[in-house]
């Protein structure tokens, strides 16, 4: 199996990896790096669980290669808290009660920050059809589109 | 009722944040894939193509020569051990790993070791398999036909598919009660195969160490302590002793009764970490998960409903066919073959009942576990609240005047079912009356008049649901022999702080809040001191475990008399400390005072310190208490849910316009919680009603086996529930507490079926089998002419 030399950006901080040509970027960020933050409930690229940000855009890390992380910034749910200070959106999950089993929570947080980066005032349907991508078998939703509201309106 | 302690104590009815959720925010959760320990191998398995095979020959030699593949693990390699074979929950006997025949398609047919979960899959795709397909049995009532295939030959006395024959109620009686009846309805329902589908799957880290002989077993699970009993009992023979094996169920992403069972995975990954003597990991992948772990429902129902002309019903009779698979791999109590399927009186009063279920083996993945409910009451609430809707169409009356003129009335709890149970407390016109106002019945019924006049398609759909949950009194509830108690420690340490250990383990449902308000409510000590702990077999009191909305009937329950024994001695201590007699002091949340004297006083921090500092002599020093509670009864939470769906012509769609959900759990804890938990019941009511089926074809290949197929509801599909709520507290729980985690589950599809019913009645319309397609909708427009 060739293997190939990667330079990844993770929350910040720059990697540089000899890893596989099939090496799944989730894995890569799980395994090599040991941010467990991101999950996977899937292998079909439906559930999301494994949602990062690549270079901004919420991609499924379940479905990328390493490779194709080469060069690019990517951020994980343990990027989000700054300085000991939690982000609105991890804000928003918990006073909201936007999550309860917790696996989902970290895709569903980086697509919450995702639309936010760009909608700073998003409606209800806008927040659903971005969070349709993530599926959660525990809240129903209800509360986690409250949890995005929440953080829309702390970050406004 | 306004809480009894203060905000800051956070005792029972305060909305107060989740403490587990600090970690989950921010990426530390602990779940089971989160585990990497030194030299780890990794397990990954070959499973069958075929529904029903014989298996020639398992050629592992190409596998072996994989680079990392260090074994492959067939039944030929178990059998050595007499590991090939487990008992099921339900003490059918299922294989680990086949010798001869495979038995449903995805079956596990071997296991491969590797230094990473890239080469184990690269040795599962090596491993070769010569089978001999056999005729396959996927029809459960052509199981049950004579000269049907003998599936289980492994059974020595076995000549047919029939796992047991189980019946409830007087027969003869509801035979005269029919015959006798102005009016009988029949309907025939199926609810299929569903699973679970957890966003985490399943998985465990199995880590054997020769030296001490110990055994720790990092895995999903919703039951801890009764798997440690029986990976003893199981492989006691090759030297596992109880007392030298841990089982730990880190944190849990989602359970729903998928993680009851103990899977083969599990019992490879422990051989094998046994044989190598070093830890290996097994985490399935979402297909595997899909096609292979145990299934829920899978029930085919006749039910019968007789009444007077006046709508007052008479009798109940239920004829069912459960396919159960290649084994009844169910998690139900021992004594209950199909649970409590007997709950399927409902939330009415009849004199008269009669069930009967006979479990068949087919060529499908074993099963017959809960989906998020207490054994068999979704089915017997789908059954039931159908049933009465059916009736009221034959009867032309509105399904909420029939419902109402039915209903348990509320003077007559504690009510005793004809099938035998003991319904604890309920009001039930309360809870439907509730519903009606808040969703404006009358007006929407109106609106519905004048739609279907223009052609538009609108229907409202009631269920007015009966739970039973918290197993169980020991009496009657055991599994494999363990009765269903369960157990809290509490300590509470010289700083007045405390750690509560209990016998249950959550999977989200957030018992390390929930518990700790218990704590908080009987003795006063803030519940953000008190750590609750839960899971770990090495330190937790023995409990059954999470499941069937049992943590706070049984649980919950020891955890609140745990915490009145401390308060008990707390007091003795408190009269040496302020030189009473214990009869002169009276306890309000967090200390007790002298009567008459309220500036006496000593706070539960200032008792704990001298509990271990200063106690009285002739009183044990310390400040803990373990308690195991085993419930008198059962509890029976109810409610009553109002659907309006309008159904789109042109695609058969049905669009779920509002949901109106009144629950009655009893005395609620956390209200934020319970909110909380009845959102994602509704959703998970949502799902099988309208989108999730798993099928075969007549091969016995799964249809649904991915996300591709299997169609979980996301944020697009789930509406906006509006919630309300009566309380009607449990009078023998400690709290009044009832469960909540499942209503919503059973109470939610047959409110949703009777909607789209009742927009279709008037085309002729009585019955739709879930899940309701678009196509299944539309299909039937297309035939009463009304597609557009």
């Amino acid at each position: 199996m060739a293997t190939h030399t990667i330079r990844v950006t993770v929350n910040g901080t720059a990697h540089d990896a000899e890893v596989e040509s099939r090496l799944l970027l989730v894995h890569f960020l799980r395994d090599r790096l040991r941010l467990t933050g991101t999950h996977i409930g899937c292998d079909t690229t439906h559930c999301g669980a494994c949602t990062v940000l690549v270079d901004g855009e919420p991609a499924k890390s379940c479905t990328l290669l390493a490779v194709q992380a080469d060069g690019a910034e990517v951020l994980t749910v343990e990027g989000l808290e700054k300085d000991g200070a939690l982000h609105p959106v991890q804000e928003g999950f918990w006073q909201e009660h936007g999550l309860q089993c917790g696996y989902c929570t970290p895709g569903m947080m980086i697509t919450g920050y995702a639309l936010l980066a760009r909608n700073q005032n998003p409606t209800e349907p806008e927040i659903r059809h971005a969070i349709s991508g993530n599926l959660c078998r525990c809240t129903g939703y209800v509360n986690i589109v409250k949890s995005i509201q929440y953080a829309a309106a702390r970050l406004r | 009722m306004a809480p009894r302690t203060s905000p800051e104590v956070g005792g029972m009815g305060h909305a107060i944040k989740r403490k587990e959720d600090p970690r989950f925010i921010r990426g530390q959760g602990r779940y089971v894939d989160d585990i990497q320990l030194p030299g780890m191998l990794y397990l990954d398995i070959v499973r069958s193509p075929f529904a029903h095979a014989r298996i020639k020959t398992i050629d592992a030699g190409r596998a072996l020569k994989v680079p990392g593949v260090l074994a492959v693990i067939t039944g030929e390699t178990l059998a050595k051990y007499n590991l090939h074979w487990m008992p099921t929950l339900m003490s059918d006997m299922q294989m680990v790993l086949p010798t001869e025949k495979v038995m449903y398609q995805a079956q596990e047919v071997a296991g491969v070791i590797a230094t990473d979960r890239y080469a184990a899959a690269d040795g599962v795709d090596a491993v070769e398999v010569d089978y001999e397909p056999l005729p396959v049995v996927v029809d459960p009532f052509k199981a049950l036909e004579p000269g049907a295939p003998v599936l289980r030959t492994d059974k020595k006395d076995k000549t047919d598919n029939r796992i047991f024959h189980w019946e409830v109620g007087d027969k003869a009686a509801t035979d005269r009660a029919f015959a006798g009846a102005d009016v009988v309805v029949t309907q025939d329902m199926h609810l299929p195969r569903i699973h679970v589908a957890s966003i985490e799957t399943c998985g465990c880290v199995a880590d054997f160490d020769r030296v001490t002989g110990r055994l720790t077993v990092y895995m999903t699970t919703q039951a801890p302590h009764a798997i440690r009993t029986v990976v003893a009992l199981v492989a006691g023979h090759v030297g596992l002793s109880e007392e030298k094996i841990r089982i730990v169920a880190p944190d849990i992403g989602g359970g729903f009764g998928g993680k009851v069972p103990v899977y083969p995975g599990y019992v490879i990954a422990i051989a094998a970490s046994v044989v190598v003597g070093k830890p290996v990991k097994w985490i399935e992948d979402r297909m595997e998960n899909l096609q292979a772990d145990s299934f829920a429902r899978d029930y085919h129902i006749r039910a019968e409903l007789a009444a007077g002309k006046d709508g007052r019903m008479t009798a109940l009779r239920i004829k069912t066919v459960a396919d159960h698979g290649y084994a009844d791999a169910a998690a139900n109590p021992s004594k209950f073959p199909a649970g409590l399927f007997s709950i399927c009186t409902g939330s009415y009063d009849f004199g008269q009942a009669f069930a009967e279920v006979d479990g068949v083996y087919t060529n499908k993945p074993p099963g017959g576990i809960a989906y998020r409910c207490s054994f068999r009451v979704t089915e017997a609430a789908h059954t039931i609240e159908r049933m009465v809707d059916v009736l009221a169409h034959q009867l032309g009356m509105d399904p909420a005047d029939l419902r109402l003129k039915n209903f348990v009335p509320p003077d007559k709890f504690p009510y005793r079912s004809v099938l035998g149970w003991e319904y604890d407390s309920g009001n039930y016109p309360a809870a439907l009356k509730k519903a009606m106002e808040k969703i404006g019945y009358a007006a929407l019924r109106k609106e519905q008049a004048e739609k279907r006049a223009r052609g538009e398609l609108m229907g409202i759909g009631i269920s007015s649901f009966t739970e039973i949950v918290g197993a169980g009194p020991s009496k009657h509830f055991d599994i494999l022999g363990i009765k269903m108690f369960d157990s809290c420690e509490i300590r509470v340490h010289p700083t007045g702080k405390a750690t509560a250990r209990f016998g249950t383990k959550s999977q989200g449902q957030g018992h390390e809040t929930t518990y700790a308000q218990i704590v908080a409510e009987e003795l006063g000590i803030p519940a953000a001191h008190v750590e609750v702990e839960e899971g770990d077999t090495d330190t937790a009191p023995y409990g059954l475990g999470t499941y069937a909305s049992r943590s706070t009937p049984t649980a919950g329950a020891a955890g609140a008399v745990a915490a009145r024994k401390i308060r008990d001695k707390a007091k003795k201590i408190a009269a040496h400390l302020l030189e009473v007699g214990e009869e002169d002091l009276v306890w309000e949340p967090g200390k007790f005072s002298v009567k008459g004297a309220p500036q006496k006083a000593k706070t539960i921090q200032e008792i704990a310190l001298a509990a271990y500092t200063n106690h009285p002599q002739g009183l044990e020093a310390g400040l803990e208490a373990v308690h195991y509670y085993d419930p008198p009864n059962l509890t029976f939470p109810f409610g009553s849910y109002i659907c309006v769906v309008d159904i789109d012509r042109g695609t058969g769609e049905v669009k779920i316009r509002r949901f109106v959900a009144v629950d009655d759990c009893g005395n609620i804890i956390n209200p934020m919680i319970v909110e909380g938990q009845i959102h994602g019941g509704l959703t998970m009511g949502l799902a099988p009603a309208l989108y999730e089926e798993i099928s075969y074809d007549e091969h016995g290949n799964i249809r649904g086996g991915s996300f591709m197929d299997y169609l979980l509801p996301t944020a697009m599909e789930t509406p906006q529930w509006e919630l309300d709520k009566t309380v009607t507290p449990s009078p023998h729980h400690p709290l009044g507490a009832k469960g909540v985690g499942e209503s919503a589950t059973v109470g939610a599809p047959p409110a949703i079926v009777n909607a789209v019913v009742d927009a279709l009645a008037h085309l002729g319309v009585r019955h739709l089998d879930i899940p309701i397609t678009p196509e299944k909708v539309w299909t039937i427009l297309r035939e009463k002419g009304v597609a557009e």
